[in-house]
């Protein structure tokens, strides 16, 4: 008669496999529980300081009342920014990196660099924005220094997304183009990027989304408390809705009273950046069941 | 290409790049090693503002290494300042060894759960909500933590104050779990079929093959994706600036309120004049951050890269 191993008998093991696996059910149902009240919470708190006005008005009585059209505008400008600084680069290093490159010490060490690069605090691009752009090439505090500054942290993203859509378009393609004749640059541009652009746009989405949400980099570099009027240029300094939550909510003697405002913001920045991710990823899930190859 | 073909010279018959793609390539080129350039000048600049911290000027004496590294006195705005780390090195390591406690094994789960686990609805739906986590903005979630666990722990538990350690450490864990689960799914899908496939062949059960087999050989890829969950908890910043209270203190219990790294960084920034000992001092502290996470970050890469290296 077979024996069961010590702590092998038929009943634990079954019990051993109920339990455990339950638990790792309910870690993706917490997960969604989490996602969830977060969500439910800032709409239904916020839903209800969001009209018309408060989308379209400067802040007014010390920020108690009226809208936050200038923070909503600049974050929008600073991520923009941020893209317009990323994209030229993240693109022309992901283009080579899947293009070019050939295994070596030098790939190694871009490689290092850009995963490091995608693992610093975004405080530490904060300083170092502060010390290069505001400080050394005397842009101040301004859009510019802000968007330099996000765009250099959203780089890592925007490189990796795009060398991953430039990877998954298949060998055969370049192959045929360069049989045809093409150059290897002809080739690239005519052939490889029209098929890759779709997904390094997607990257380039979510990635923007990530800079619109930032709120550590451009303490120092972009923001205001306040400002009284449009930005007329780029070396004017700017609200975001990320700061200006913060500022609401941690400075100041109206924390109480401005509630309503700092609930609001935060539903706004939710949406927008939530909803940038969820496009790109309704995006890629179409690419990937569209593609024909 | 060139109009004319080359006439061969040896057996090789390479024909030599134009003008334009040897430019173009050359472009990307720079742009790649831009990335690279980029690390050098942020520590360049990160250094030579921190050294500034270290040196004596006719106005203020230069604070010493020990001084730094081992006080526990951060007193920057005092008469007599004194810039130690200690205490916000202590308050960065609490919150981001609690938060990591809790999103090691909840991001494993998940991991475990989305690779193995879910079925076609729950993977579909399952996924895009974890990336869609990672993707809420960092003020929402210290704002969420200050109007929602802070007031509930202060009356439940009667503490002076709501912001805390663990407080700060719950939203830092909602942070790092999707990082931890979407890398750690990554590493577990890599396991090759075979042998799993063996270890039911054997008798086990799916749970067994899940511990015994799947767990240990996707051992370095998890650790890969632990660190740089731990990374993105260490670097954090305004979710402990407000939410883990600000003192800087060496935390004795989780309801204690620290000041890490960060926190002290975004906080005192704007308020120092630029070339100020205070200003050289919060360099220092961003190097050190710096330094901090640049270890989790190699550690990562080279543990990421072994596992490739030995994945069949």
């Amino acid at each position: 008669m077979l024996k069961a191993q010590k702590g092998y008998e038929p009943k634990r093991r079954y019990l051993r496999e109920k339990i455990a696996l339950f638990f790792v059910r309910s870690s993706g149902i917490f997960t969604m529980a989490v996602m969830a009240f977060i969500l439910i919470y800032i709409v239904g708190h916020g839903i209800s300081a969001i009209s018309f006005s408060f989308l379209t008005e400067f802040p007014k009585d010390n920020m108690t009342a009226g809208g936050i059209f200038p923070a909503i505008l600049g974050t929008l400008i600073l991520a923009l920014g941020a893209l317009l600084t990323a994209i030229p680069l993240g693109f022309g290093a992901a283009i080579y990196l899947a293009e070019y490159a050939r295994p070596g010490p030098l790939v190694s060490a871009i490689r290092l660099g850009v995963a490091n690069l995608a693992g610093v605090p975004s405080v530490v691009f904060g300083l170092f924005g502060l010390a290069l752009f505001v400080t050394e090439f005397g842009f101040g505090r301004s859009i510019l220094s802000g968007s330099l500054t996000l765009g250099l942290l959203i780089l890592p993203t925007v490189t990796a997304a795009a060398e991953e859509a430039l990877r998954q378009t298949p060998q055969s393609f370049r192959e045929a183009a360069l049989a045809l004749g093409a150059s290897r640059w002809q080739a690239i541009r005519q052939v490889v990027l029209p098929a890759a652009l779709p997904g390094m746009l997607t990257g380039a989405i979510l990635a923007l989304g990530r800079a619109a949400g930032e709120t550590a980099p451009i303490i120092f570099t972009a923001s205001a408390a306040y400002t009284l009027a449009m930005p007329d240029s780029v070396f004017r300094e700017v609200m975001a809705l990320s700061t200006h939550i913060l500022n609401l909510a941690t400075n100041g003697t109206h924390i109480e009273e401005t509630r309503p405002q700092q609930f609001g913001s935060a539903l706004v920045l939710l949406i927008l950046v939530l909803g940038l991710s969820l496009v790109a990823i309704i995006i890629r899930a179409k690419l990937k069941r569209g593609r024909k190859w | 290409m060139t109009e004319k073909m080359a006439k061969p010279k040896g057996v090789l018959l390479v024909p030599k790049l134009s003008p334009t793609e040897q430019s173009v390539k050359a472009f990307f080129l720079i742009c790649a090693i831009s990335a690279l350039g980029q690390m050098f000048i942020i520590m360049i600049f990160l250094f030579s503002e921190a050294f500034g911290l270290f040196v004596s000027t006719p106005d203020s004496q230069g604070v010493s290494l020990a001084e730094f590294f081992f006080s526990l006195d951060w007193y920057p705005t005092y008469p007599v300042p004194s810039y130690g780390s200690g205490a916000l090195v202590a308050g960065s390591l609490a919150v981001t060894i609690v938060s990591i406690i809790m999103a090691a094994p909840l991001g494993i789960a998940m991991a475990i759960y989305l690779a193995q686990i879910a079925g076609k609805f729950g993977r579909e739906w399952l996924k895009p909500m974890v990336e869609l986590l990672a993707s809420i903005p960092s003020v929402v979630l210290g704002f969420v933590g200050m109007v929602t666990i802070a007031p509930f722990m202060q009356s439940v538990l009667d503490l002076p104050t709501g912001l805390n350690v663990l407080n700060a450490s719950i939203f830092l864990a909602i942070m790092a779990t999707p990082t931890i689960a979407s890398l750690g799914e990554d590493a577990l899908s890599a396991v090759p079929q075979e042998i799993q496939d063996a270890s039911y062949a054997l008798g086990a059960t799916h749970w067994e093959t899940i511990w015994k087999v799947i767990l240990p050989s996707s051992l370095s890829g998890l650790s890969t994706a632990v660190i740089l969950g731990l990374g993105r908890a260490l670097g954090e910043t305004i979710v402990v600036l407000m939410i883990a209270g600000g003192s800087a203190q060496i935390p004795i219990s989780l309801f204690d309120s620290v000041r890490p790294l960060t926190s002290t960084l975004a906080a005192e920034m704007g308020e120092t004049a630029i070339g100020s000992q205070h200003y050289h001092a919060l360099f220092a502290l961003g190097a050190l951050l710096f330094i901090m996470t640049l270890a989790f970050n190699l550690l990562a890469f080279f543990l990421g890269r072994h596992w490739q290296k030995n994945s069949v």
